[in-house]
């Protein structure tokens, strides 16, 4: 390997600023606030439904309410698991190409599990 | 991926003893040796230092060292009061400054003293912190103005003002803190760390600056600046007693502040 003969604060300045991340930032903790909440009614919800059959499972997530909130759940949690993920991809892995791979993969998956997620709720609130 | 493991040519070998010979207290030291002349893996050294000849610090028991024991030793120093940030060093676990860090103050037993993590080595416990300085130039440290200086007299700052500095103007650069930063280890190339991202709020609260704006584009960057994850290592760590990941929140807080939520 040659040597770098570049000035060391050619290298330190780079590419300098994307002037972007604050979205990112702000969008993880709003979120994450949200969860807080979405989380604490989702954990009541299933403690209620403990001991019920399946009808009375279908029919609670049928409720207008409880099928909104639950699609809000399914929608916020993978906007900030893909938020997270990219945060310890963009930490961890250093190899371009398989940086670049998992940020656009992890983004899919995301896309895809919400919309099923989002789907199954739909066809129990909209009966079919 | 971040590397986990030390390369085959970093792991660090068993080196000599430098016994006490007729001295009563005693405290042993043992010291990371590596230089970069004979090809060798680093080894750890130990001497035993007899405390009764040799000053309070670990600085003096560095110096007691390199004077009487074992003159191949290589540090960096200079003012031996913390205020240079020369002898920054990993000292009994902690980064530190040799120089403020009492002997007795170590753990028991014997002191282990290693340089700054995760900088390339120049020799012994000398690092080279060539793209850390240059990290810190490329924030532009000094006051940036667009009105021209009045003529008779300084620009002057309210005692308010003047008090938002406290807490900043006290860092040494010494590095303690970047090179405790675990986020600054994975990925210091871009991330500015801790100590560069306090002298920038140091310059950003500064009344008498008029670059705000253009100092926050600069640092809005995932790189730059949202590496910080508030692990804290380097309030933990600053041997100055200052807390670099208040002024990271507080640059964080700005950028949020000039935008709609």
């Amino acid at each position: 390997m040659s040597k770098d003969l570049r000035n060391p604060l050619a290298r330190a300045r780079g590419l300098g600023s994307a002037k972007e991340g604050v979205g990112h930032w702000m969008t993880q903790r709003i979120t994450a606030l949200a969860l807080v909440f979405l989380t604490l009614w989702f954990v009541i919800t299933v403690l209620g439904l403990m001991h019920a059959d399946y009808a009375t499972a279908r029919a609670t997530i049928a409720k207008p309410w409880n099928a909104v909130l639950l699609i809000a759940l399914i929608i916020t949690m993978f906007k900030h698991a893909v938020l997270g993920l990219q945060v310890v991809i963009e930490d961890y892995v250093h190899t371009r190409w398989l940086e670049m791979t998992s940020l656009v993969l992890i983004k899919f998956i995301a896309v895809l599990a919400a919309l099923t997620g989002v789907l199954a709720v739909l066809r129990i609130a909209l009966g079919s | 991926m971040a590397e986990f493991t030390l390369p085959k040519n970093s792991k660090i070998q068993a080196g000599k003893h430098f016994p006490a010979k007729g001295a009563k207290n005693v405290r042993t030291f043992k010291v990371y040796r590596w230089t970069p002349d004979d090809g060798q893996n680093p080894r750890t050294d130990t001497y035993e230092v007899d405390l009764d000849t040799c000053g309070p610090m670990v600085l003096d028991a560095l110096l007691k060292i390199k004077n009487e024991i074992d003159s191949t030793l290589s540090l960096r120093r200079s003012c031996r009061e913390g205020i240079c940030g020369s002898c920054a060093m990993n000292i009994d676990g902690t980064n530190t400054l040799a120089c403020t860090r009492a002997i007795d103050e170590c753990s028991g037993g014997t002191v282990n003293i290693y340089p700054l993590p995760h900088m390339p080595v120049v020799k012994d416990l000398v690092p080279d912190l060539t793209h850390f300085y240059a990290q810190f130039a490329s924030i532009k440290p000094w006051i940036r103005t667009q009105s021209p200086a009045p003529a008779d007299k300084e620009r002057l700052q309210s005692p308010e003002d003047r008090k938002k500095l406290d807490g900043l103007y006290e860092c040494i650069l010494c590095a303690c803190c970047s090179t405790s930063c675990p986020s600054y280890w994975w990925n210091g190339d871009r991330y500015l760390g801790p100590a560069i991202l306090l002298q920038a709020y140091r310059w950003i609260v500064d009344s008498r600056d008029e670059d705000t704006g253009a100092r926050l584009d600069d640092l809005e960057d995932p790189f730059k600046l949202y590496r910080c994850h508030t692990i804290m290592n380097c309030a933990r760590t600053c041997p100055k007693g200052l807390n670099p990941a208040k002024a990271i929140a507080e640059i964080k807080k700005l950028i949020v502040q000039r935008r709609s939520a």
